[in-house]
């Protein structure tokens, strides 16, 4: 390997010292002796590199961007060639690299969907003219209390204003269906103590992983596919073929992620259960690694998520302290740990190759499939990518056991789902229904709307709108399928006839632009023309019929030859309002 | 269970060589590990690529190459999906020929082609028509890049391919001066900092410039002349030799207008050099002039 050149910038003091407690010095890749690298290689930087992004953050809470000094420091610690750091320092939005030349927190404000029904805007605005730093931006999973904010702290940790309460009292979260007997998933959410490991034994927990150890990876995976269990994180696939592939795998390391990124708009579940109930993501999780054989667990959980991310520290701190993380696992004589991982503002991370990407220290670019992550994952390795959801839904099944689970839910898909609901409704929140269940009546659950019904988007900005005649619409995957839309990640957001649609369109579009990778060009320049379409729109006030043909042959090639989901799905609400009628005042 | 076990492996073996794929509805066999692209080559079919190189591993990013492969939902990029047995493909469908010619609209109406006369012909045979965008759009705006007498960067014209990242990196060089940095449409290949050349990693090998597609990057010596419009491309010869700065052997391929040197190049089915040199052999034919 060549040796690096790094620039001449120098760092400062408390950026090294930052850098440092991150990677221990002994750790760095190398040793300098009059600056010819000593020891070090292509091996020991891939072994380290994946302490890039830990690396970046602590800069960035530090001084507030990533400065050259700083980025060299860390580069040469870690052996990563600087344009390279560079290049995955831009690639987040919670990242710098230009001086801020102020010392303030910035505050980030929701712009997307229910936000933006919801003020943010106004938000902003006021935020500004009291005179902080307001940076306008994607959702941030906090949709049932929208306008939504995020503090990025400058000499104070980061925070989200809402969290205060749950922080002075951590049981004092209520769910809309708090105290009911029906929730399998959510019953311990503001019940236990997610601050306490001896709390969570209290309320039944750590009874499924000894279960687990009890009969074995084999009879566990059985158990998991008799139940037929299906993926929440959007893509629905089965997750006992994905267990099963990755425990057939032998003689290499092996890894289990949880994939707790959660950015689509509209999307709040995965929070409200790190937050409430963490250990359960942790149980799980080991349960998970324990089942396919992977000493390596991970959870990637995005970089908005201060109190999620506390709540989770904390819990895997305890699960070490009492044996059930390490090199003996309740005794079982199995090794497994958990690390942690945040995010740095990026929508794309949530696609399970750009999370391991990002892990790994690189920009979150999507990788081409095959080959597919249960043999070619998380450092070349196999590895198995899980919603929390879907894990939450492991510790279920067994307890009831995979073919009692399967009688829940609808035809052809089984268990209890989280639906998140906000926007022009009652009582916005997240809800835990069988499959099967109708959106009118789940809506009726929330309260009702609060308007005149104008449309629901299903599945958030991947998803698609569907009209207020689509009440009856049975949320299975199966029935939603016929239908021509989504679950996704279970988001359901409603707005009434005061909502201006084109607004709301052009906001979808906007956030798709800036969330692309960039990496494929159907999707980099796709997403960036359709986006001008609809501003031209908005201005004309229609669209023409050669505009709405080339909105559509653009949605052809994203859908049919962009690299990953975000490119197949990036025209989906956007036809959709247009076929409703909702936009562009089409005939 | 066992007689599927011993009939998959008996298949594998005898495939171990070839694997035969169905193309247009003909049969074409190739060896094992062969890609999509091999295979459409080996019977015939010209297949448009941008971000390819045969020296160079695959970062299927164009999306120019993609091909119909049934029972796959989406379109795949024929450069890096491997053939395998039994695969039927389709290379000219409405929906391959239809997602060809979006790729080059979407570069067409982003960049500078002037320079890429290979992705124009594709272009024209995919009836590609970049008019129809709308007039105020976005498109790469970068300063050109003079910071040396070497060579220039003018990522006006730059298609986002990866090819000169690769080949300053893993795949030939391994010197990282250059990175793709950004993201989404404000993607653009730069030093970290954006520092200029000759402060960054760059040893000046040229190996990027040798892969670049669209000459966004370019030897200073061909800008000049084009700058002077007096580039002619038609009146150069082209004479093979061997470097002879060191003892590896490369050889140069000098590129002739007017009794002068104006570019180096190396011949990319070359055992040593797969088309890489160093700065000696890439640019030292300027001291060789002066
Ligand atoms: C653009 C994009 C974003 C995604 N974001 C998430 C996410 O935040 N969380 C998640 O679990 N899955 C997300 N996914 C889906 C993952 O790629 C993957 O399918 C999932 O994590 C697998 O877990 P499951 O089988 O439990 O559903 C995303 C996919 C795409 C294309
Ligand atoms: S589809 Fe979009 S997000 Fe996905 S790899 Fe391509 S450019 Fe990146
Ligand atoms: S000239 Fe060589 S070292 Fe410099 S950027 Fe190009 S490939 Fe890298
Ligand atoms: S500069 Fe040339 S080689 Fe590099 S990415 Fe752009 S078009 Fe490709
Ligand atoms: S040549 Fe295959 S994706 Fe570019």
């Amino acid at each position: 390997m060549a040796d690096l050149k790094l620039s001449v910038d120098t760092s400062t003091d408390a950026e090294r010292a930052v850098v440092d407690a991150v990677i221990a010095p002994a750790d760095h890749a190398v040793v300098y002796e009059t600056e010819r690298v000593v020891r070090g290689g292509t091996e020991r930087r891939r072994e380290r590199r994946h302490l890039l992004l830990p690396g970046l953050h602590a800069l960035q809470a530090e001084a507030g961007w990533i400065s050259p000094g700083g980025l060299n420091y860390l580069c040469g610690a870690l052996q990563v060639p600087p344009a390279e750091g560079f290049g995955v320092a831009t690639f987040y939005e919670l990242f710098r690299t230009t001086d801020p030349a102020h010392g303030q927190s910035v505050h980030h404000v929701c712009m997307d969907t229910s936000c933006h029904i919801a003020g943010a805007e106004a938000l902003a605005r006021s935020l500004e003219a009291e005179g902080e730093r307001v940076h306008r931006g994607p959702c941030i999973g906090q949709c049932e209390r929208a306008p939504a904010q995020f503090i990025q702290g400058r000499a104070e940790p980061d925070r989200v204003p809402a969290d205060a309460a749950s922080i002075a009292d951590p049981t004092s979260y209520r769910l809309p269906q708090h105290g009911s007997s029906k929730l399998r998933l959510l019953h311990r959410v503001g019940v236990v103590d997610p601050t306490s490991l001896q709390s969570y034994h209290d309320h039944g927990g750590y009874a499924m992983l000894r279960y687990a150890i009890e009969i074995g990876s084999d009879a566990v995976i059985d158990e998991v596919k008799s139940a037929e269990l299906l993926g929440r994180g959007g893509a629905a696939f089965p997750t006992a073929v994905k267990w099963r592939a990755v425990a057939d795998e032998r003689g290499r390391p092996k890894h289990v992620i949880a994939n707790a990124d959660e950015s689509e708009p509209g999307t709040f579940k995965d929070r409200i259960v790190m937050e409430n109930d963490p250990f359960a993501l942790i149980e799980s999780l080991t349960i998970a690694g324990l089942t396919v054989g992977a000493d390596n667990g991970w959870i990637y959980i995005r970089g908005e998520y201060p109190l999620a991310t506390t709540r989770l520290r904390n819990a895997i701190e305890q699960c070490r302290i009492a044996g059930l993380l390490g090199d003996n696992v309740m005794d079982s004589g199995a090794r497994f740990d958990i690390e942690l991982r945040r995010g740095a503002g990026a929508y794309i991370c949530g696609e399970e190759t750009a999370l391991m990407e990002s892990i790994e220290g690189y920009r979150g670019e999507p990788r081409n499939k095959p080959p597919f992550p249960t043999t070619y994952g998380l450092f070349g390795e196999p590895t198995a990518v899980n919603n929390p959801e879907t894990l939450l839904n492991v510790l279920d099944l067994l307890e009831v056991g995979g073919d009692h689970y399967r009688t829940l839910g609808s035809e052809r898909s089984s268990g209890h789902r989280l639906f998140c609901l906000s926007g022009h409704v009652r009582v916005p929140g997240l809800y835990e229904v069988p499959f099967g269940i109708a959106l009118g009546d789940l809506i009726d659950l929330a309260g009702g709307s609060t308007g005149m019904t104008r449309a629901v988007l299903l599945g958030g900005a991947a998803g698609v709108f569907v009209g207020p005649d689509q009440l009856d619409l049975e949320l299975s995957l199966e029935a939603v399928r016929d239908a021509g839309a989504t679950l996704g990640s279970g988001v359901i957001t409603l707005f009434d006839d005061t909502v201006d649609f084109t607004a709301l369109v052009l906001r979808i579009a906007e956030f798709f632009k800036n969330e692309s990778c960039g990496q494929c060009v159907p999707c980099r320049v796709g997403v960036t023309r359709q986006h001008e379409v609809l501003v031209e729109m908005a201005a004309n006030g229609a669209l023409s019929d050669e505009r709405n043909t080339l909105i559509d042959d653009m949605a052809t090639v994203m859908r049919d030859a962009s690299i990953c989901g975000l490119g197949h799905t990036a025209s989906g609400a956007v036809q959709s309002a247009i076929r409703l009628g909702l936009v562009g005042d089409r005939p | 269970m066992t007689t599927i076990e011993s009939d998959t492996h008996a298949e594998g073996e005898s495939a171990v060589e070839s694997v035969t794929v169905r193309i247009n509805n003909n049969d074409v066999s190739v060896a094992r590990g062969a890609t999509i692209l091999d295979a459409c080559t080996a019977s015939g079919i010209d297949t448009p690529t941008i971000c390819y190189a045969e020296n160079l591993t695959p970062v299927n990013v164009c999306r120019v190459c993609v091909v119909e492969v049934t029972g796959n939902r989406t379109l795949v990029p024929s450069c890096s999906r491997l053939a395998e047995a039994g695969m039927e493909i389709q290379t000219d469908s409405d929906r391959v020929r239809h997602s060809r010619k979006m790729v080059l609209e979407f570069l067409g109406s982003s960049v500078d082609l002037s320079q890429a006369p290979e992705i124009n012909q594709y272009s024209v045979r995919y009836e590609a028509d970049v008019t129809r965008y709308v007039d105020d759009r976005e498109v790469i705006e970068e300063p050109i890049r003079i910071q040396d007498e070497l060579y220039i960067r003018d990522y006006d014209k730059c298609v986002l391919c990866y090819k000169c990242v690769e080949a300053c990196g893993d795949d030939a060089q391994h010197t990282f001066a250059i990175a793709v940095a950004g993201r989404g449409f404000d993607n653009r290949v730069s030093t970290e900092f954006d520092v200029v050349l000759p402060d960054s990693a760059c040893v000046y090998c040229g190996n990027c410039v040798a892969v670049c597609p669209t000459n966004a990057l370019q030897f200073k010596s061909e800008f000049d002349l084009r700058r002077s419009e007096s580039w002619r491309e038609e009146e150069q010869t082209v004479t093979t030799t061997v470097c002879s700065y060191c003892g590896v052997g490369c050889n140069l391929e000098l590129h002739v207008q007017d009794n002068e040197i104006v570019k180096v190049t190396s011949p990319v089915d070359h055992s040593v050099t797969h088309g890489n040199l160093c700065i000696k052999g890439r640019f030292g034919y300027q001291y060789v002039g002066n």
